[in-house]
């Protein structure tokens, strides 16, 4: 038990801030902590703070405020080259002038293991990765997946405890950007790994971590697992950011143990969950996944809510039907359904009704 | 044929190997080789066009000249343009001190350099391979009117009037029998009638010859000619002048050997003497040999040349390094500022720039005068800053600064700082991270650097020629010297063309130490 609770704080932000300029804080008043063997991933728009908390934790920026512990220990001033975090910078930082085995046995060298030892562990390194072969190339002599691989195995090598990656797979292609994450997620569930990630890429976030922490305006929106943060956003900020999103504006008229009934501005009524409103008159807007949309009457239940729409836009996706309708005053309403044999393929200008189950529609601040 | 167009057709890139014997045919079947070319050839013309003006301001205000200065250090037509008799002369007498006909041979070169007024110039240009020879043809010059040869003219009137008079002269020089019979007259006759017509503006058939057009016809007939249609004459009885003697009796120097192997040495066209005098060497009696210590300047100041250059390169690389560190880490703003001060030298004059030094450094200077209020020098111990090599290396240090900083900047500013902090987060400290990492990366700058720095300091002139004093002066400062004051500009071409030369060999040598691939002007 005293394992575990320590365990529970492997990484810790207790009240750190940030600010750059003295006037505006980029990082306000973050407190986070991170177990041992996690993989957190760090999302955020650009200039929501999320690069600037992995730059304190490696020890590039200080915090201007606050207190960032690792395995217990303030390492607010330890200098980053005694820190032993391994890091995979976003344009890989691989040294130029370096092989790909010199640039391996670079954190090997410095901390003075004898060559023996280095070669091993250099020949480990590369294996884990699968670029054995490529230790006499040259960096620029890589593809930008080799040198995101061999990044990996720079960061690795040492065998630290804690790895952070800048949004490594940022200048790679889609498919092989799919094909590292899983990769990474592999090899750092392998070795047991705590890792910090940084991304703006939602569907990387999700695929990859055991939990996100979703960044905006210097603050951690919601800290929770993919499929938490995906299926029950806690503010209409995370519920916009996180996947493919429907927003209707209302006012709430009736609210109950987990049940409200929407105004919409249109004139509607919906019944949605409440996440974020408390008494009847809030202003609100409620979120619905396009995936979660039925327009197929005999699937609803039979005291639904429904809304009328209009069918403004079909777009054939292969795997799936993209419809844009236009719904109580807003067009740009997605659903999305399956492409199934015995899907409904609409057409544009058809009348239909929509609806949802009232769980699935999460009625968040109005911001 | 229709094989070849089928193959050659195929837009596949396999026929396209060298292998095919085939060759590679375009779709209408012409090759495709001169397809492409005919294709290319607007883009190349246009591509020409427009470096045109460029190349032509190149050629003439820079290729031409480095090649009229290349030809200058060899060119040596002047010895056989101004004797070319004696030239020819020389070449069938071997002894080491001529005999009677080259001194006839001279007599008449220097009868008719001396109506043109080049024997001056003749005697300057053998001057510096021969420290008497400037006077000894400056003397011959004027005193070869007065040598005894009227004597001839004398005996040969009195023989006949017919050759006292210029018209029948003209006659007989117009006949190809008395040409022939008479070679000597005619070469002296022709060079007399040429100058008496270029110089005097007179006609040769109503002036009175010249001496040495009797002293030649005299040659010519007791040599044996029997020319047609002249009046016989016989000139075994005539009283002989030895021209040899009357060179003698005029300057004993040319009796003595040096002036003749000198003339010797110099009289082909084209002379290797202007490069062994830039390397201190001389053409003796014995061959190549080495000049005498005093006259042996140039290989030490090549040497100084190349030690201070590399000594300044070196203190700006010292310098220069942290600065453009500096600038490159710092943010934009300030870094601009900065930079500005580093370009603040380009907008003052060099002059100025130099002069400061001397002001700041000389004796009775500024930091003299601080240092000697501050106690740290006695009154009498003041530093000579000035006027040797430490004013040298100094300001040229200064004024080449901004030429390492700038290619140093540029190439930092190239260097993301993610590299640094990849080291770190791998465990280097700063001095790793840096010496492992940055440095390594920056070499390129110091390389381009220290090209500029050094090839501008090894021909620079100005600043050694203010501050260098003496012992201070650059191989550039002679050249400059042998350019405008000693007016030998072969020399001054023979010094260039070696500087050129070991500048472009340092290049070589740099390309393959460093590789040449290694020098960046920019990130």
């Amino acid at each position: 038990m005293v394992q575990a609770s320590r365990d529970a704080a492997f990484v810790e932000f207790e009240r750190v801030q940030k600010s750059y300029d003295g006037q505006t804080l980029v990082v306000k008043d973050l407190n986070l902590t991170i177990p041992k063997g996690e993989f957190l991933t760090m999302l955020g728009p650009s200039g929501s703070g999320k690069t600037t908390c992995l730059m304190m934790l490696a020890g590039f920026e200080t915090a201007t405020h606050g207190e960032i512990r690792l395995a217990g220990r303030n390492i607010n001033d330890v200098p980053p080259h005694k820190r032993g975090i391994g890091m995979v910078f976003q344009n890989y930082a691989l040294f130029p002038h370096m092989s790909v085995a010199e640039n391996l046995a670079f954190p090997l060298e410095v901390r003075k293991m004898g060559q023996a030892e280095r070669e091993a562990k250099v020949k480990r390194a590369l294996d884990m990765v699968q670029m054995g072969k490529f230790a006499n190339r040259r960096p620029a002599q890589l593809s930008g997946g080799q040198q995101q691989r061999i990044a990996l195995a720079r960061a690795l090598v040492f065998e630290p405890e804690l790895v952070l990656m800048d949004e490594p797979l940022g200048a790679l292609d889609k498919q092989l950007r799919e094909h590292m994450q899983f990769e990474i997620k592999h090899i750092s569930d392998n070795l047991g790994i705590t890792v910090v990630y940084v991304t703006h890429d939602q569907t990387e976030a999700l695929t990859m971590s055991d939990r996100v922490a979703v960044f905006n305006d210097g603050r951690i929106q919601q800290l929770a697992p993919p499929d938490v943060l995906y299926e029950a956003p806690l503010n209409s900020f995370v519920a916009q950011f996180i996947g493919e999103n429907n927003t209707l504006t209302g006012v709430v008229t009736a609210i109950d143990q987990g049940r409200c009934v929407v105004r919409l501005d249109s004139g509607d009524e919906i019944d949605a969950k409440p996440v974020n409103v408390s008494r009847v008159g809030d202003r609100t807007k409620v979120s619905i996944r396009p995936e979660r949309v039925e327009f197929n009457k005999a699937r609803l239940r039979s005291d639904a809510h429904t809304l009328r729409a209009r069918v403004e836009e079909f777009i054939y996706m292969g795997d799936m039907f993209r419809t844009r309708l236009s719904v109580a005053g807003n067009d740009e309403f997605i659903i999305k359904s399956r492409n199934a044999p015995d899907q409904t393929r609409l057409q544009p200008g058809q009348e239909i009704e929509i609806g949802w189950l009232p769980e699935d529609c999460r009625a968040l601040d109005a911001a | 044929m229709a094989d070849a167009t089928i193959t050659g057709g195929l837009p596949t890139g396999r026929e396209a190997r060298p292998a095919s014997p085939e060759p590679m045919l375009a779709a209408d079947g012409t090759l495709l080789r001169a397809s492409l070319a005919r294709s290319l050839r607007r883009q190349k013309a246009r591509a020409l066009l427009l470096i045109a003006p460029l190349l032509l301001f190149i050629l003439v205000t820079f290729v031409l000249p480095i090649g009229d200065m290349l030809f200058r250090s060899v060119e040596n037509a002047i010895v056989p343009e101004t004797l070319p008799r004696t030239v020819a002369a020389l070449r069938d007498d071997p002894a080491e001190v001529p005999g009677e006909a080259v001194f006839d041979a001279l007599y008449t070169d220097l009868v008719v350099a001396e109506e043109y007024k080049i024997h001056t110039q003749l005697g300057t240009r053998l001057n510096y391979e021969f420290g008497g020879a400037s006077s000894l043809f400056r003397g011959a010059g004027r005193h070869v009117g007065k040598f005894d040869t009227d004597v001839y003219a004398d005996q040969f009137g009195d023989a006949n009037p017919a050759f006292a008079d210029p018209g029948r002269w003209a006659a007989w020089m117009a006949d190809d029998a008395v040409r022939a019979a008479l070679p000597q007259t005619t070469d002296a006759y022709d060079a007399w009638a040429k100058f008496t017509v270029d110089v005097h503006g007179d006609d040769p058939a109503e002036e009175d010859l010249g001496d040495f057009v009797y002293a030649a016809l005299y040659r010519d007939l007791a040599a044996g000619a029997q020319p047609p249609g002249l009046p016989s004459v016989d000139v075994s009885g005539f009283e002989a002048v030895s021209l040899k003697q009357q060179f003698v009796d005029d300057d004993e120097g040319w009796g003595e050997p040096e002036i003749w192997t000198t003339l010797r040495t110099f009289s082909p066209r084209f002379t290797a003497g202007y490069y062994l005098n830039a390397v201190d060497l001389k053409i003796g009696p014995q061959g190549i040999e080495l000049r005498e210590g005093s006259d042996r300047i140039y290989i030490q100041l090549f040497i100084r040349t190349l030690i201070l250059s590399v000594t300044i390169t070196a203190t700006c690389i010292l310098l220069g390094y942290p600065v453009a560190f500096l600038l490159a880490s710092l943010p934009m703003r300030s870094a601009n500022l900065l930079m500005i001060l580093v370009l603040l030298p380009f907008w003052t004059s060099l002059l100025v720039r130099t002069s400061a030094w001397k002001v700041l450094l000389q004796q009775q200077g500024v930091i003299n005068d601080l240092l000697v209020w501050a106690g740290v020098l006695s009154d009498s111990g003041r530093l000579v800053m000035i006027n040797n090599q430490t004013g040298t290396i100094i300001a040229m240090t200064h004024i080449l600064l901004p030429f390492m900083i700038l290619p140093l900047y540029s190439v930092m500013k190239g260097i993301p700082p993610s590299y640094v902090r990849a080291a770190k987060s791998l465990g280097a400290n700063d001095w790793t991270a840096f010496w492992r990492v940055y440095f390594p990366q920056s070499v390129p700058g110091i390389g381009a650097g220290s090209i500029l720095v050094f090839i501008l300091a090894i021909g620079y002139y100005i600043t050694p020629e203010l501050v260098g004093g003496t012992k201070g002066v650059f191989i550039s400062n002679r050249i400059a010297y042998h350019i405008s004051d000693s007016l030998n500009w072969g020399l001054a071409a023979a010094l260039g063309t070696i500087l050129l030369a070991v500048v472009l060999l340092l290049y070589w040598a740099y390309d393959r130490l460093v590789g040449i691939d290694n020098v960046k002007l920019g990130g």
